[in-house]
């Protein structure tokens, strides 16, 4: 009978229908006896695999198929838990020792007989100009990229947040541009100065002899002593850190994942605290640390009896060059 | 869903992130610098940077705002131009999950999602609980 064959069609059609229904609601269990949790992507093993999640991507921007980074919430805690303490503790720190230092050894001040009236020429005028383009840009860097980890904590509350925000994109502006000049002036430094910042046997006794600075004798020295010779080592490994560094961070994941991109602002501003810690020490002896330190990069001409008493090596290197020395000259310059 | 201890927030440089009272995190676009550390931390790539700038500037950070709005006043002109719409102040959930076809994307008070999120995975049975969860914040949910 045709409606007898329709109604067990039928029956047969609903009764496949609810069979999905009528099983039971238990994860493992399923009418195929299959589980089907062992089919699904399973998040340890994924994370196993490599240390953040991603997907496959096929686009140029691959950081897109970052689905997740735990990393970042360790990175998180370095910028706002350590940074602040590596900082504090660096600057301060350093601040404290040439206070310490200031007010028991006190100024280096010139001797009686370092006042001759008569001059030689320590720093050409480009070697000046390089010194006072690369400061400038350091310090100018070293206070926007201060901003960055202690703006917020020691700026913002003394005016107001429309002010910082303003003064930050500023500092941000500056600080990338700046990088550049400070990165040439780098390279200019390499040039004039490396030759003669090589270390030697010289140098050895100096560190000894702790410089001169405890005792009172002067120690012989070339053209620059052991002290200034790691100034010059430190400037120019840590710039070359941070010029790294820092072109890394100016381009953004042009050449690093995300964890790289969080290890290198990790890197560059640990050695910036360090490298303005050591900065510090220096501006403090060529400026009040020692009597007429300033001249040499101020004017570019020291007193020679100053230049015979600290770097004698090199005063003796400058007149054998010049056999009758015209760069010694002395106060007025002859009638002729 | 927005961060309870929300690490954008806790590293931005001109501390331009706010929490509302329903635990939205939401940031002003006016005081952004687009310094990038927000993107950074987050664990989940949240915040856009949709500018570019020279020397990875970046321009003003996007995320979502859980259609929330900004700082500016609620459902103002000015608000709307920056941050999009602000169904919240309108008494609305946002849109992409009322627009959801699937209702994958759920949005309203948290228990009660909890509750359905619940019941999804005893009947569905797929995986662990809250995917993801453990990968981004090092810890198990229990459900």
């Amino acid at each position: 009978m045709k409606t007898g064959l329709t109604i067990r069609a039928f029956i047969l059609v609903a009764a496949l229908s609810l069979a999905p229904v009528c099983a039971p609601s238990f994860a493992q269990q399923s009418p195929s006896g299959k589980n089907p949790t062992a089919d699904s992507v399973n998040e340890e093993a994924l994370f196993k695999q490599n240390s953040k999640l991603t997907g496959r991507i096929s686009i140029p921007d691959s950081k897109a198929s970052v689905l997740e980074q735990p990393q970042g919430r360790e990175w998180r805690g370095f910028h706002e838990g350590w940074m602040p303490w590596i900082g504090a503790i660096a600057i301060l720190g350093m601040v404290l020792l040439l206070g310490v230092f200031y007010f028991t050894k006190g100024r280096v001040m010139l001797e009686q007989n370092e006042h001759s009236g008569r001059k030689i020429l320590r720093f050409s005028t480009f070697e000046r100009f390089t010194h006072w383009m690369t400061a400038t840009c350091f310090i100018i860097l070293a206070l926007t990229g201060l901003n960055y980890v202690f703006g917020k904590r020691l700026l913002m509350p003394l005016i107001g947040p429309d002010a910082f925000s303003t003064i930050s994109q500023w500092s941000k502006y500056a600080h990338n541009f700046l990088a550049w000049p400070f990165m040439v002036g780098l390279c200019f430094m390499v040039a004039v100065w490396l030759a003669d910042n090589i270390p030697n046997r010289v140098d050895w006794a100096w560190l000894k002899a702790g410089g001169g600075f405890f005792g009172d004798r002067h120690l012989s020295a070339g053209r620059f002593n052991a002290g200034q010779k790691i100034v010059f080592w430190i400037v120019i490994l840590g710039g070359l850190f941070m010029s790294i560094s820092g072109i890394l961070l100016l381009f953004p994941f042009a050449a690093l994942d995300i964890n790289g991109m969080q290890t290198i602002q990790g890197i560059h501003a640990v050695i910036a605290v360090l490298f303005i810690a050591a900065m510090l020490a220096h501006i403090y002896i060529g400026s009040l640390g020692m009597e007429g330190a300033y001249d040499a990069m101020g004017s570019g001409e020291v007193d020679l009896a100053w230049a015979r008493a600290h770097h004698d090596l090199w005063v003796e290197e400058q007149q054998a060059k010049m056999a009758s020395g015209p760069q010694v000259r002395s106060g007025p310059a002859p009638a002729e | 869903m927005h961060c309870t201890d929300a690490p954008c927030a806790a590293v931005c440089p001109v501390d331009c992130f706010y929490t509302t009272a329903d635990a939205v995190v939401l940031h002003s676009k006016d005081l952004c610098i687009g310094c990038g550390y927000c993107f950074y931390a987050c664990p989940f790539g949240a915040p856009q940077y949709p500018r570019v700038g020279n020397f990875g500037s970046r321009g003003k950070m996007d995320k979502c705002t859980y259609c929330s709005g900004g700082p500016e006043a609620d459902l103002s002109e000015a608000e709307y131009v920056k941050y999009g719409a602000n169904r919240l102040a309108e008494g609305k959930l946002p849109l992409c999950a009322e627009m959801c076809s699937t209702k994958a994307l759920l949005a309203g008070d948290g228990d009660i999602i909890a509750q359905i999120y619940k019941e999804r995975v005893i009947k569905r049975g797929y995986g662990s609980g809250a995917w993801g969860w453990k990968t981004a914040y090092r810890e198990t949910v229990a459900i």
